[in-house]
């Protein structure tokens, strides 16, 4: 036997070295090379070139309006879905539920270009309304991350209060406002920040459905990335996680929850 | 009544509309004509240009095999890891439960140029590995997720025993523990493997460019040229026909487990 004694905790050092080596190291090199220029001395450059230039200003506000828009719509369809679902005499919820995130295992960039070609055929092309052709694909895709977080959190909704809401004398209208949304705000929560920080940041549904006309701050930094200007580039995905922070940091009471996120799958 | 209706037709109009776009690609995987909508008879010749395309069968193959070894590792790693942590001081186990958060946080684009960027720090060409690693990364975190609970539904005590009563912890670990966790880390598995087959923007960054895949080979043709080419109608009806098998077969089998019980 060897000297060191074999404890469980010992499991996780494979585990905690990829980690810190992968995830840690490379987010603190972002911040370094958001702050330097291209000899890696301290520069505040990126951060003047990135407000000083409006075409990526005007990325940044359409990617942010692209990504409210979109979250809205699929929370406006998904919630209905995910309520009837839900309901009690419903006895197949559990399988529809299924057939929802089912298109999700087919390739995603196979999907939106299926889509594209239907709404091609239908006569909406990409070249012409690139911003509606790209939020119909954009809906299409996120839907199901919308519709599963809400059904999981309604089933275990406390159906007693809703009686209780109306026999006090509420009408549908203030019993569901009054109690449903605050009981669902969870789901809400959770359905919202998995749609609206992909739909911003992601460029593979805007390039394919609007055919290229549409610049996200994917296709920024992606850009960044192809002219190997990765100093630019850190500085503005490190934008994004300033975003993601402020968002978490805002819907953290929200979500206690902790496995509204991991029922998804 | 009558709302009640309203409520079926209503989730039904949605259900078609989600499957409208696979559903008409399929039909017209069985006719030649280059666009959709536009039907010159039955033939099954586009599967048959489907199996002759070796880009294509060269981008499945690929795909197949990153989202397999990266699923394995990842799951390897993610099984002791979540196993590890949990026994960690609250400290330690906080510490990564927040690091493990990261990338699931993260959109994709930010870990793909932040692994982007190591691997051009030190210097590393973007190969097999580089890709590997980037998967992982994209993975990983959600098979701890779906272990830790499993291991919190445990009765601690029987690790103890099995100790007391002279199995060696390697023992314990494979005989009591893992036995527990099985379904987690099962789950954590397919989970990988699905996050890995649908994955574009990590691979696009992390891959050498040689290197296709389904999804960096379809956004490379349509991005630039339009309409999808048709022999990718026929792969998706395979596709589609697979995971519906699998989907089937999945839940049969989960069926069978909760009737035993």
């Amino acid at each position: 036997m060897s000297k060191i004694k074999f404890t469980r905790k010992m499991l996780s050092i494979p585990y905690a070295v990829f980690m810190i080596l992968f995830v840690v190291i490379p987010l603190l090199l972002v911040v370094f090379y958001a702050f330097t220029d291209a000899e890696g001395n301290f520069s505040l450059g990126n951060v003047v070139t990135f407000f000083s230039n409006s075409t990526n200003l005007n990325t940044f506000v359409i990617s942010i309006l692209i990504g409210v828009a979109t979250t809205a719509l699929c929370l406006l369809i998904g919630y209905p879905v995910a309520m009837i679902l839900a309901k009690k005499e419903y006895k197949f919820g559990g399988v529809f539920v299924m057939l929802f995130v089912m298109p999700m295992w087919i390739n995603f960039v196979l999907r939106t270009a299926a889509t594209r070609d239907l709404l091609f055929w239908l006569g909406i092309s990409g070249g012409e309304q690139p911003y509606s052709a790209t939020m119909i694909g954009m809906v299409y895709n996120y839907l199901p991350f919308v519709i599963l977080p809400l059904y999981t959190t309604m089933l275990k909704m406390d159906r007693s209060l809703i009686e209780a809401s109306m026999d006090l004398g509420c009408n549908k209208v203030q019993t569901f406002v009054k109690t449903i949304i605050p009981m669902t705000m969870p789901g809400i929560v959770s359905a919202a920040s998995m749609v609206f920080m992909p739909t911003m940041s992601s460029y593979v549904i805007s390039d394919v459905m609007g055919e290229r006309q549409i610049s996200l701050i994917g296709n920024t930094i992606q850009t960044y990335f192809d002219k190997s200007l990765w100093n630019m580039g850190s500085f503005i995905a490190l934008v994004m996680m300033i975003i993601i922070l402020i968002t978490s940091f805002m819907t953290r009471n929200v979500e206690k929850q902790e496995d509204a996120r991991g029922s998804l799958w | 009544m009558v709302k009640k209706i309203f409520a079926k037709s209503y989730v039904a109009l949605i259900l078609c509309l989600m499957y409208a776009p696979i559903f008409v690609l399929i039909a017209f995987s069985f006719t030649t004509s280059t666009l959709i909508g536009d039907w010159s008879g039955f033939s099954l010749e586009l599967y048959t240009s489907l199996f002759k395309n070796k880009e294509i069968m060269e981008a499945l193959k690929n795909t197949v095999l990153i989202a397999l070894s990266s699923a394995v590792v990842s799951t390897i790693l993610g099984t002791l890891g979540a196993i590890g942590i949990f026994y960690c001081k609250k400290k330690v186990r906080r510490t990564f439960e927040f690091i493990g958060q990261i990338p699931i946080l993260n959109p994709e684009i930010v870990t793909a140029l932040s692994l982007t960027i190591l691997f051009v720090f030190l210097g590393i060409k973007f190969n097999f590995i580089t890709l590997m690693i980037g998967h992982i990364i994209l993975t990983i975190p959600f098979v701890v997720l779906s272990i830790t609970p499993k291991l919190k539904q445990m009765d601690s005590n029987v690790y103890e025993a099995a100790l007391d009563l002279g199995a060696k912890p390697s023992t314990a670990l494979r005989k009591v523990v893992i036995p527990e966790i099985i379904p987690g880390i099962l789950s954590g598995f397919i989970l990988a493997v699905t996050l890995s087959l649908d994955d574009y923007i990590i691979t696009a960054f992390t891959r050498n460019n040689s290197f296709q895949t389904i999804s960096t080979y379809v956004y490379g043709v349509t991005a630039k040229k339009g309409a999808l080419p048709p022999t990718l109608r026929a792969l998706t009806t395979i596709i589609f026909i697979v995971t519906l098998v699998l989907l089937i077969l999945l839940n049969l089998k989960g069926k069978k487990k909760e009737v035993r019980r």
